[in-house]
């Protein structure tokens, strides 16, 4: 039975109150019901259903999209957690197929090939909530303005090599700190050059961090990569090739789990890293050419 | 780490210090939680591991995926001595995530985990997150002397409590008539979020009951 009537549904509160609920978790790349069944077995708090993961994208090549809705259903029939999808960047019309499906977040990623090269998606138009990856402060405040109610830091999808990673949420976290203590004079004239309402970058400075949940994304492989994650101020972390393309995937995802809740305590993180077999290979940055690196789709 | 609470050698025990509220940390939004207690004036404390359980006078288990949440419960043995709290008589409450893990039953689903509300509830019973509100509703024992009061929530992705057992009571529903919350003593479970809307009667509650636990 569906919300009763009088009561207000797609408010903010409840858009960015379910990224709440996902905190300190850990949200799994899965392409099919078995592999969703297999992340909420291992304590995935959603799963983000999609065609290929983001390690296969980058070596199939060509244009990458949004899901068959077949598959998308077939995951929400499998599992009771939430199931997320991802759009193009700017597809208007993946974003309400999406919404027509009732996913409960839909990622508008760079890990699809992006599908309008001038204009994110206007989100505040969706009852379904977004969430948007950023690699600065500026561009996480400009998708929280379009109405992004979650974010991660982009990293580089499908390396299952953690350094875009750290690198975009330490910039994150260092915008922020040199905004404090600054004249408004100053914080406008940082928020012209952001292009975003003063009002917003007010908002982030007084909390002292980006004013939605921030999960980090983009290359994380391990358990100890997950914690180091955490270490740096996420909300949680999102894990996509580096399970289904580990040697283990239910072993490594239940791992990630119990080190993502347990990122302060070293001796469980030496516990749960432990016998996993191999992690997914990875790719050093510098074999990626900047034009093949998806963390620089969107703006 | 903290002195007792309660004052040695007098007749009427009076508390020198604000009651310590455990709230499960292993996932979900237990920050939110913790700034509620926060304001209260409460000491928070985050638990992970049985040892964190240790000297609490109430505890929160947070919304979040109940799921995801019980792996972590069973993980750490964290089940037992949460048993153990709330036979001491410490008050607990479960919002959202937190009511399925106190509840008897689940319905369609898994084993229940805690079994310490006698409830039967149905997870993401109101649909998918398009389907999640904003609303208000009365919610009995929140106001002076126990009175009802008017509360501010938000259900998210929300369970229902779909029977209330004979050792259990509905103390809030909603304007159809779905039972979303229910008390069994000291223990209560909501189906919604207070801690989001920063609606501090339930905290409040748990607070008053810790105090009244710990005398």
């Amino acid at each position: 039975m569906p919300a009763p009537k009088r009561a207000k549904t797609s408010t903010w509160a409840t858009k960015s109150g379910l990224a709440q609920m996902l905190k300190g978790g850990v949200i799994m790349d899965v392409v099919n019901p078995a592999e969703a069944k297999i992340a909420q077995e291992a304590g995935a708090v959603a799963v983000m259903a999609l065609e290929r993961v983001p390690f296969d994208i980058r070596r199939d090549g060509g244009v990458a999209r949004m899901s068959d809705p077949d598959m998308i259903k077939g995951i929400q029939a499998a599992v009771s957690i939430p199931v997320m999808a991802k759009a193009r960047i700017g597809h208007e019309i993946e974003a309400r197929i999406l919404e027509a499906l009732d996913v409960d977040y839909i990622d508008e990623s760079e890990v699809l090939t992006p599908a309008d090269d001038r204009y994110h998606l206007n989100k505040h138009g969706f009852k379904v909530p977004f969430l948007c990856g950023c690699k600065n402060l500026g561009e996480a405040l400009r998708r929280i303005n379009e109405g992004a109610a979650m974010m991660r830091t982009k990293g580089e999808a499908g390396t299952g090599n953690i350094v875009e990673a750290v690198r975009h949420i330490r910039t994150v976290t260092e915008e922020i700190a040199a905004l404090n203590g600054q004249s408004e004079k100053r914080l406008r004239a940082a928020a012209k050059e952001m292009r975003v309402p003063y009002e917003l970058v007010k908002l982030t400075v007084k909390a002292g961090r980006l004013p939605v949940v921030n999960f980090v994304a983009g290359g994380i492989a391990t358990p100890a990569d997950a914690a180091l994650s955490m270490w740096l101020g996420a909300d949680g972390v999102f894990v996509g090739s580096g399970i289904f393309k580990a040697e283990n995937p239910a072993k490594t995802a239940a791992a990630i789990v119990q080190a993502t809740t347990h990122w302060k305590n070293a001796a469980i993180l030496a516990e749960v890293s432990a016998g996993l077999g191999e992690a997914m290979k990875g790719i050093e940055m510098r074999t990626i050419p900047e034009s093949e690196r998806l963390s620089n789709r969107g703006w | 780490m903290n002195a007792s609470p309660i004052a040695a050698g007098s007749t009427v025990a009076k508390r020198r210090t604000p009651p310590i509220i455990g709230v499960l940390a292993v996932q979900g939004d237990f920050a939110e939680h913790l700034r509620m207690l926060e304001k209260l004036g409460a000491e928070g404390r985050e638990v992970r591991l049985p040892a964190d359980l240790d000297g609490v006078d109430g505890l929160i288990l947070p919304g979040g995926e109940s799921t995801a949440m019980r792996k972590l419960l069973d993980r750490w043995d964290l089940v037992k001595p949460i048993k153990a709290l709330a036979k001491r008589g410490a008050p607990i409450l479960g919002t959202c995530a937190g009511a399925i893990l106190l509840a008897t039953k689940i319905a369609d689903g898994d084993e229940p985990v805690l079994s310490l509300l006698d409830v039967e509830v149905r997870r993401n019973a109101f649909g998918r997150q398009l389907e999640s509100f904003e609303t208000s509703l009365v919610m009995e024992g929140l106001g002076n002397n126990g009175r009802s009061r008017t509360i501010q929530v938000v259900f998210i992705r929300a369970p229902e409590i779909v029977r209330v057992g004979p050792s259990a009571r509905a103390v809030a529903t909603l304007e159809d008539g779905r039972i979303v919350a229910a008390r069994q003593g000291r223990i209560l479970g909501i189906a919604f979020h207070p801690e989001i809307t920063g609606e501090t009667g339930v905290h409040r509650w748990l607070v008053t009951e810790a105090l009244a636990a710990a005398l």
